[in-house]
C-alpha cells in the first residue's frame, strides 16, 4: 500500500497533464488518502518550482476536525481535476455537492489574510506572500473553470446581481485587471449603490497609489469615492486623494470644513490658523484669514468680558447681562456686541468698534447700521446723533447718513425712540413723499405740518387736522398756518 | 396595517425604543447614514436587559444599500437584524397626474457630487411605469442627466428583452428635463395658490401644517381662551373639489373664486326654506353631507387664503417680488442690488438672500467678479465665515458664478422663449406666465414648444442651455402602434430630474387644459421643491448654534 502511494506520488510529480485512473483505487483508498492526493495535485496547479508550498501541512493547521480538511482538500481536488480532465466523470460527480459547503466559510477566512497585504496585482504575487491555507480555497476558484458553480459570476453578472439587491462576494476578483473590469461594469450600470460597494472593496484591497491612479481616469467612480469619503468622514484619505488629483482648492475647503467639528475654541483657533496657508482662491484666502482673526479677537474679548461680568464692576454688564458668549458669532454680530458694550473704547483696544472696523475693513454703511442699532437699543440718543454729525472745515455741523435717513428712522422706531428723537431724523429725509409718509406713520406731527406748509398744500394740511389731538399745540399750529396764508 | 397585526408605528428617533409588547421590530428607512446611526442607537440601547429578546428587521426604501449595511456592520449591529430586505418604491403617486421619488438630495447628488444613483432609480421607476402603462414610443430630453437616464432605460430594455410587453401605450412621449437646464424657475417666488402655501408653510408629502389661530373652532362663551396650540394639519390634493379648482390659480384670482363659492353654498343652504314638499326636503337632506363637506373645505381655504394674504400684502413680500421681477425681466442684473444689501444688513434669513443673489446670477449668466465678491463678503461678514462652504457649493452647482464668457445669454433666451410677458392676465390666464405673474417657467416653455412646433425651431437657444438635447425612439410592435383619432389628445410624461415646483406643475396643468393644446401632461420628478428647500439641500450642514 505504502509503496503504491509512493509510486503514485512520483507519478503525480512527473507530469502535470496526465490523467490518472481513479477507478481502480477508488474503493480501497480512504478519504484521507484522497486528500493527500489532492494536496499533491495542488502543487501541480500552482507553480512546480514554488517552494513555499513545501511548508504546507494540512493536518497541522488549527482546523479543528479532520473532516473539515477533507472537505477542503477534496473540493480543491475536484476543481483541479475537473479543470484538467473532463473524462473524470466519477470523481467530479461524487464531489459535486462539496463546494457549496465549503463556500460558506472560505472567504471570510481569506479576508483576514488579505488585509495584511498592501495589494496584489496578480495571483503569483499573492502566492509568494501568504500561507497556503488562506488561499487554498481561492485557488480552487480562480483556476476552476466550471461555470455551474453557484456564485461564480462574471464581473458583468456580479454587477447585475448586485443591482438587483442580491449579495455577491467580490473577493473572488483578485487581479487588478478583474477589479477594474468590475468597477467599469459598475460604473456603466450607473447605480451608485453598486459603484460604492465596489469602491469599498477596491479601497480595502488596493494600494492607495494604484487606486488613485486608476480612479483618475474614471471620473464617475472618482466622484463616488469622494462622496463616500466625505460621508463617512475619512478625512485623511480624502485629503490624500484630492492632493493626488491636484485639486488643491478642494483640499483647502475640505480641510477648512473640519473646523466645524472642533468644539474647543482654542483648538479651533489653532486649526483655523493652520488653514490660512492652504491653497484657497485669492478671494477665499482673505476670508479665511479674517475668520481666524475674528475668532482670535473673540477669544480675547470673551475672556475679558466674562471677567468683567462676574466681577460685577462694570455698569453696562450689570444692566444688560450678556445673553450668550460672543464666540463663533459672525463678524457683524461681533461688531454689534462691541458697539453695545465697548462703544467708547479707544481705537487701540481689541474690543473697540473702530478697531474692528479697521481690521476687517467693514464698509461704512454696514458699520453705521450696526452702530446705530446697538446705540438705539441702549437708547443712547446722543451717540446716535454723533454718528451722523460731521463737521466740515468751516466748523459747521452737518447731518449725513450714507444709509439714508428713512432707514435711520425705521431702526430708531423699532427701538422705540421717543417722538422728539424720531422727528429730528424724519425731518432729514430728503424725499418729500417718504418724509410725509414716515411723519404720518410715526406721528411726527410737527414735521408733517411743516412739510405741508412748505408745500403750500392747504387741502392736505386741513385734512391733517383730524389726525392731531383736539386742542393740542399741533392743532393750534395748523390753525395759525392756515390763517396766516 | 392593523389587519396584519401591526401593534404600533413609531417615527424614528434616537434613544430607546418606545416600549411595546411586541416581538418583532421593523425599521422602514431610506438608505442614509444618519438614519443608520439612529437605528444603531435604537438597537444598542434595546439589547440591554430585555428578557424576551426582540427580533429586528430592516426594510430599505427604495432599496438596500450596501454602504448602509457596511455601516451597520461597523457599528456592530448588523447581526441583530434577522431580515434585511428592500421595498422597491421608486415613484410615489402624489396625485392623479403627479409622481415623485421624494429624494431630497437628488439635485445635490447629481450636480454637486456626480452621484447618479438617483438617476438610476429614476430610470428604474420609468421602467416600472412602462411595464404598467406600456412602452413609451418617443423619448425627448435636455441635459446631461436626462441623457444618462435615457441611456439607462435603453440599456435596461436591451438587457431584459423579456420586458417587451403587450400593453397598449398610455404615454406618447416622455420628456426628460434636467433641473440645471432651468435653474431660474425654482428661485423665483411661486405665485399660485398651492405654490404660495408651499413657499410660506411648506407642503410635505401633500400635507401642510398651518398656524392654528385662524382655525380655532368658534365656540360660544369662552372664545379665544383655549386656542389649539398644535399646528393644524391639512391634506391637500385634488380629491378635494374646491382645492382642485383653486390650487393652480394665481393667488390674486383665488379670492374671487372663494367668494363666489361662498355665495353658492349659502344659497344652497338657503334653499331649505323653499323646500315645501317632503320630496324636496328629502332631496335637500340627501345633499347635506356633500354641502357640509364643501362648507368646511371652503372655511379652511378661506382661512388659508387670509393667512397668505397677510404675507403677500406685506411690504417686504412686495419688495422682494419687485426685485425678483426686475431681475427676470432683465433690469439691472449687472450691479449690486440695493434691496439685497439692505436685507443682508437687516439679517434677513440667509436662504432668502441666497435665493435672490442666485436669481440675479442666473439672470445675468453669472455675476461680474466685483459684484460677486461684494455679495460674498457681505454674506460672510454678516452670517459667518463658515458659509464659505455653502457659497462654494452653489458655485459648483452653477447657481452662483462669475460671468466668464463676458456675454450675457439670458436676454436672448428670454426673448426667444418669451419668458417674460408684460401683459399677464391673472384671473383668466392665456399663457403659462401667470404662475409667476409675468415670468413663464423656462422648463415648461420647453415642454410647450416641444409639443408645438417642435424643438427644431429653437435649436439656437437649446444650444445655449447646458447639456445635450436628444431624441430617441423605442420600437413598438406594429399591433400596438396607436392610430390616433381626430381630436384625441397626446399624453406626455414630463420627468423633472432634480425637482419641480408647484408652479411648474400648475403651468403644465394649464397647458393640459388648453382647448387647442392637444397635449395632456403627466408629471414625474425626483422631488417637489421650492426655492427654499432647494437651496437648503445645497447648503453645507453646519453645526447647530450653541444656544
Amino acid at each position: 500500500m505504502s509503496r503504491a502511494r509512493a509510486d503514485e506520488e512520483e507519478y503525480w510529480h512527473s507530469s502535470k497533464f496526465r490523467a490518472f485512473t481513479f477507478d481502480d483505487e477508488d474503493d480501497e483508498l480512504s478519504q484521507l488518502k484522497e486528500s493527500k492526493r489532492a494536496v499533491n495535485s495542488l502543487r501541480d496547479i500552482v507553480d512546480d518550482d514554488d517552494d513555499d508550498l513545501e511548508r504546507v501541512s494540512w493536518s497541522g493547521e488549527p482546523v479543528g476536525s479532520i473532516s473539515w480538511s477533507i472537505k477542503e482538500t477534496a473540493s480543491s481536488s475536484t476543481s483541479s481535476l475537473e479543470g484538467r480532465d473532463s473524462s473524470l466523470q466519477k470523481g467530479s460527480s461524487s464531489y459535486a455537492a462539496l463546494p457549496k459547503q465549503v463556500s460558506s466559510y472560505s472567504l471570510s477566512n481569506l479576508f483576514k489574510g488579505r488585509n495584511k497585504l498592501p495589494s496584489f496585482q496578480s495571483l503569483s504575487d499573492a502566492l509568494s506572500d501568504i500561507g497556503v491555507k488562506n488561499y487554498a480555497p481561492e485557488l480552487r476558484r480562480s483556476k476552476a473553470e466550471y461555470k455551474d458553480y453557484s456564485s461564480d459570476w462574471s464581473p458583468k453578472d456580479t454587477i447585475r446581481r448586485m443591482q438587483r439587491g442580491k449579495v455577491c462576494s467580490l473577493e473572488r476578483f483578485r487581479s487588478l485587471q478583474d477589479k477594474l473590469v468590475l468597477l467599469d461594469e459598475a460604473v456603466a450600470g450607473h447605480d451608485g449603490n453598486v459603484i460604492t460597494a465596489v469602491l469599498i472593496f477596491l479601497k480595502r484591497t488596493l494600494r492607495r497609489e494604484i487606486l488613485f491612479r486608476e480612479l483618475e481616469v474614471r471620473q464617475v467612480a472618482l466622484c463616488h469615492l469622494i462622496h463616500f469619503l466625505k460621508e463617512t468622514g475619512e478625512q485623511k484619505l480624502l485629503l490624500d486623494l484630492l492632493r493626488f488629483l491636484d485639486r488643491t482648492e478642494e483640499v483647502a475647503l475640505s480641510q477648512y470644513r473640519e473646523h466645524l467639528n472642533i468644539q474647543d475654541v482654542e483648538k479651533r483657533r489653532e486649526f483655523l490658523k493652520s488653514c490660512i496657508g492652504l491653497p484657497f482662491s485669492a478671494e477665499d484666502t482673505s476670508h479665511i484669514q479674517d475668520h481666524y482673526t475674528l475668532l482670535e479677537r473673540q477669544i480675547i474679548i470673551e475672556a475679558n468680558d466674562r471677567h468683567l461680568e462676574t466681577a460685577g464692576q462694570s455698569e453696562i454688564f450689570r444692566k444688560y447681562p450678556r445673553k450668550a458668549s460672543i464666540l463663533n458669532m459672525p463678524l457683524v454680530t461681533t461688531l454689534f456686541y462691541s458697539c453695545f458694550y465697548h462703544y467708547s473704547e479707544a481705537e487701540g483696544t481689541f474690543s473697540s468698534p473702530t478697531n474692528l472696523k479697521k481690521t476687517f475693513k467693514i464698509p461704512d454703511k454696514q458699520y453705521m447700521l450696526t452702530a446705530l442699532a446697538a446705540r438705539a437699543k441702549l437708547r443712547a440718543w446722543d451717540d446716535v446723533d454723533a454718528l451722523f454729525t460731521t463737521k466740515n472745515w468751516l466748523g459747521y455741523t452737518k447731518k449725513k447718513a450714507p444709509i439714508g435717513f428713512h432707514r435711520v428712522v425705521e431702526i430708531l422706531q423699532r427701538n422705540n425712540a421717543p417722538v422728539q428723537v424720531l422727528q429730528e431724523y424724519v425731518r432729514l429725509v430728503e424725499d418729500v413723499e417718504t418724509r410725509l409718509n414716515l411723519a404720518t406713520k410715526y406721528k411726527c406731527h410737527d414735521v408733517a405740518i411743516e412739510t405741508y406748509r412748505d408745500l403750500k398744500d392747504r387741502i392736505q394740511l386741513t385734512a391733517y387736522k383730524c389726525k392731531v389731538e383736539r386742542g393740542s399745540a399741533e392743532e393750534e399750529k395748523i390753525n395759525s398756518i392756515l390763517n396766516n396764508t | 396595517l392593523q389587519e396584519h397585526e401591526v401593534e404600533k408605528m413609531f417615527t424614528l428617533k434616537p434613544g430607546r425604543l418606545p416600549p411595546a409588547d411586541v416581538k418583532n421590530v421593523i425599521f422602514f428607512v431610506r438608505p442614509r447614514l444618519e438614519l443608520m446611526d439612529i437605528i444603531t442607537d435604537n438597537v444598542l440601547k434595546e439589547d440591554r436587559g430585555r428578557s424576551p429578546q426582540r427580533d429586528f428587521h430592516i426594510l430599505f426604501v427604495p432599496r438596500r444599500s450596501l454602504l448602509c449595511e457596511q455601516w451597520l456592520k461597523e457599528q456592530g449591529v448588523l447581526g441583530s437584524f434577522i431580515h434585511r430586505e428592500q421595498y422597491s418604491l421608486d415613484l410615489i403617486p402624489f396625485d392623479g397626474d403627479l409622481l415623485s421619488m421624494e429624494s431630497e438630495s437628488a439635485f445635490k447628488e447629481c450636480y454637486l457630487e456626480s452621484d447618479q444613483t438617483s438617476l438610476y432609480h429614476a430610470a428604474k421607476g420609468l421602467m416600472t411605469l412602462q411595464a404598467l402603462y406600456g412602452t413609451i414610443p418617443q423619448i425627448f430630453g435636455k441635459g446631461e442627466c436626462a441623457r444618462h437616464v435615457a441611456n439607462m432605460m435603453i440599456r435596461m430594455k436591451r438587457e431584459f428583452p423579456g420586458s417587451q410587453n403587450s400593453i397598449f401605450p398610455v404615454f406618447d412621449t416622455l420628456l426628460l428635463l434636467d433641473r440645471n437646464v432651468d435653474l431660474l424657475t425654482p428661485l423665483a417666488t411661486q405665485l399660485t395658490y398651492e405654490g404660495l402655501i408651499d413657499e410660506i408653510y411648506g407642503i410635505q408629502n401633500t400635507y401642510v401644517k398651518l398656524p392654528p389661530e385662524k382655525f380655532a373652532p368658534k365656540k360660544q362663551g369662552e372664545g379665544g381662551k383655549d386656542l389649539p396650540t398644535e399646528p393644524k394639519k391639512l391634506q391637500l390634493n385634488s380629491a378635494e373639489e374646491l382645492y382642485a379648482e383653486i390650487r393652480d390659480k394665481n393667488f390674486n384670482a383665488v379670492g374671487s373664486v372663494l367668494s363666489k363659492k361662498a355665495k353658492i353654498i349659502s344659497a344652497a343652504f338657503e334653499e331649505r326654506h323653499h323646500a315645501k314638499t317632503v320630496g324636496e326636503i328629502k332631496q335637500f337632506v340627501s345633499q347635506l353631507p356633500h354641502m357640509q363637506a364643501a362648507r368646511s373645505s371652503l372655511a379652511n381655504h378661506t382661512s388659508i387664503a387670509e393667512l397668505i394674504k397677510d404675507i403677500t400684502t406685506s411690504e417686504d413680500f412686495f419688495d422682494n417680488l419687485t426685485v425678483e421681477q426686475e431681475f427676470m425681466s432683465g433690469i439691472d442684473t449687472d450691479k449690486v442690488n440695493n434691496y439685497i444689501e439692505d436685507c443682508i444688513a437687516q439679517k434677513h434669513p440667509l436662504i432668502k438672500i441666497l435665493r435672490l443673489v442666485c436669481l440675479q446670477s442666473v439672470c445675468n449668466s453669472g455675476l461680474k467678479q466685483k459684484v460677486l465678491d461684494h455679495y460674498k463678503r457681505e454674506i460672510l461678514q454678516t452670517y459667518g465665515y463658515e458659509h464659505i462652504l455653502t457659497l462654494n457649493n452653489l458655485e459648483k452647482a452653477g447657481l452662483l458664478k462669475p460671468q466668464t464668457s463676458g456675454r450675457n445669454n439670458y436676454p436672448t433666451i428670454r426673448k426667444t422663449l418669451r419668458l417674460w410677458m408684460d401683459d399677464v392676465n391673472e384671473q383668466n390666464p392665456n399663457d403659462i406666465s401667470y404662475v409667476y405673474s409675468g415670468y413663464a417657467p423656462l422648463s415648461v416653455r420647453l415642454a410647450q414648444l416641444l409639443a408645438r412646433p417642435g424643438w427644431r425651431s429653437i435649436e439656437e437657444v437649446l444650444k445655449m442651455l447646458p447639456g445635450p438635447h436628444f431624441e430617441e425612439r423605442q420600437q413598438l410592435p406594429t399591433g400596438l402602434q396607436k392610430k390616433r383619432q381626430q381630436g384625441e389628445n397626446r399624453v406626455t410624461l414630463v420627468f423633472f430630474l432634480g425637482g419641480v415646483t408647484y408652479a411648474e406643475i400648475a403651468a403644465l396643468r394649464f397647458l393640459s387644459q388648453m382647448e387647442d393644446g392637444g397635449t395632456e401632461y403627466v408629471i414625474a420628478t425626483t422631488k417637489l421643491i421650492n426655492g427654499t428647500t432647494w437651496i437648503k439641500s445645497l447648503m453645507e450642514k453646519l453645526e447647530p448654534a450653541p444656544f
